[in-house]
């Protein structure tokens, strides 16, 4: 499912809405969750999931081509973990027990 | 602080204009879908933020930490997230300052 097919189906659930409000909305929910992580805020969403930054501490490393050594510096990385609802609706081990 | 549903809600509430009922369900929704699409077995991807990805772990060997007991875990089915570049640019650029 693309951003595109998630939009159309959001307002297939909502035919009062006009359709722009689908995108418009979609393209709000996407920007208020990535602009929180870059900054530095953690999203928690109940029954979907949770999304931490993980810090990576400095380190030397190496351009693959030249082979010569390049600091790297310190960053913060996305994580996402799933909630479990999420994780038990996409289980199917889950489900059969 | 966390960004929460009733956040997002609230933002759909002041810019897209949706009623708060309309904005609390759309809200829902919104992860609803996604949660159908994964159960399904489709992956999921939001260009500019990122892609939800399934995997079929096998069973391997596991151990009770309590009790050091042996038990299998189970073969099972995991959601995966990477973030797009664009994600991981913003969140890289705008944590340097911290």
């Amino acid at each position: 499912m693309t951003k595109s097919e998630l939009i159309a189906r959001l307002s297939e659930r909502y035919p009062q809405l006009v359709s722009k409000d689908a995108e418009l909305a979609v393209k709000t929910i996407l920007d208020a969750m990535a602009g929180s992580l870059a900054q530095g805020e953690r999203i928690e969403i109940r029954g979907f999931g949770s999304f931490d930054l993980n810090y990576r501490p400095p380190r030397v490393g190496r351009n693959p081509k030249s082979g010569s050594s390049v600091a790297v510096p310190e960053k913060y990385v996305p994580h996402f973990k799933a909630g479990k609802e999420l994780r038990e609706r996409v289980d199917l081990s889950e489900q059969t027990s | 602080m966390t960004l929460t549903k009733a956040e997002l809600a609230d933002l759909l509430f002041d810019r897209v204009g949706l009623n708060k009922r309309e904005a609390k369900d759309m809200v829902e929704s919104f992860f609803e879908e996604i949660r159908v699409a994964l159960e399904v077995g489709d992956s999921v991807k939001l260009s500019g933020f990122g892609n939800f990805q399934l995997r079929d772990k096998p069973q391997r060997p596991g151990r009770n930490p309590k009790t050091g007991e042996e038990i299998p875990i189970t073969a099972r089915r995991v959601v995966t997230f990477h973030a797009s570049q664009k994600l991981k640019g913003m969140v890289e650029q705008n944590n340097d300052n911290c």
